[in-house]
């Protein structure tokens, strides 16, 4: 406790003077402006993603997530690394793919979906299930997203490792931040995913 | 029904699926002035639960009602502050 602002009648008050009613008004409002302060900062929750996966359909689960609880008005973070980062690439989000080699629920045998060309023919029936559903492509939740204020971030390291340059990414994604930066963000959060 | 509230705006979302109803029922109200009332007209199923949802979670709004007519699920939100 503070020596020069003794409690009103604290048993350590000692023989210090008691404050005057005008100190404690003063000290009043100091603690409910602080306290509005703190309130305040309570109020927004926090999400923080990581996402690692860029296939077609691993995409959509961080962004859809990200607009909606931008929409609840949540301050929401994804930090991409890995494959993850080809979402936030301007050219390669264009062309985000989907193999049914691997993935048992595809209509297709893995001995089939294995053979060359076949990603391709899956990557097109989904987009045409996307287009056909008017789900909304993966560019339409990015720019949706960073209009609403999600901070996209990408993970420094990988940009590095798959030689990206910084100005491949759309505008408004933060570079330049790696694992320390996430960490701080899940920490913070209300919300911590992994995609 | 409609009848009940004044509507100051309606946004028509219709064909639009998850998770575009709610977003952009985030972006139409965040135009608004407090205490009107916007209508959200959507054709996904989804946009029922997901719309209360999302009116319970976010401060500043309130579902005053929701109808499910011919094909169109209707919404009525109002901004509360």
């Amino acid at each position: 406790m503070s020596t020069d602002t003794p409690a009103a009648d604290g048993p350590d008050a000692s023989a210090d003077d008691p404050p005057s009613r005008a100190e404690l008004a003063a000290r009043i409002d100091e603690l409910e402006t602080a306290l509005d302060e703190a309130a305040a900062e309570d109020d927004a929750k926090k999400m923080s993603i990581i996402a690692t996966k860029g296939t077609l359909d691993m995409a959509y689960p961080p962004l859809i997530l990200a607009s909606t609880a931008a929409a609840f008005g949540y301050e929401v973070t994804v930090f991409h690394t890995f494959w993850g980062l080809d979402i936030l690439h301007e050219e390669r989000s264009k062309h985000l793919k989907l193999s049914s080699v691997g993935n048992p629920n595809m209509p297709v045998p893995n001995a089939v979906a294995a053979l060359p060309g076949m990603d391709r023919v899956t990557t097109k029936l989904m987009e045409k299930r996307i287009a056909d559903n008017d789900t909304a492509t993966v560019q339409e939740l990015l720019e949706t997203s960073l209009d609403m204020g999600v901070e996209f971030q990408a993970c420094q390291m990988t940009i590095d490792l798959m030689d990206y340059d910084e100005d491949d990414f759309y505008d408004g994604v933060t570079t330049g931040v790696g694992a320390a930066t996430a960490l701080q963000d899940m920490a913070e959060a209300d919300i911590q995913l992994l995609v | 029904m409609s009848a009940e509230y004044d509507i100051a705006e309606t946004l028509d979302v219709k064909g639009a699926s998850c998770p575009m109803p709610v977003v952009k029922t985030k972006g139409a109200i965040d135009e608004l002035a407090e205490g009107e009332v916007l209508e959200v007209l959507a054709t996904d199923p989804g946009s029922m639960s997901d719309i209360d949802g999302w009116a319970s979670g976010t401060a500043g709004v309130e579902l005053v009602g929701q109808e499910e007519g011919d094909d169109v699920y209707k919404h009525y939100v109002r901004k509360t502050e």
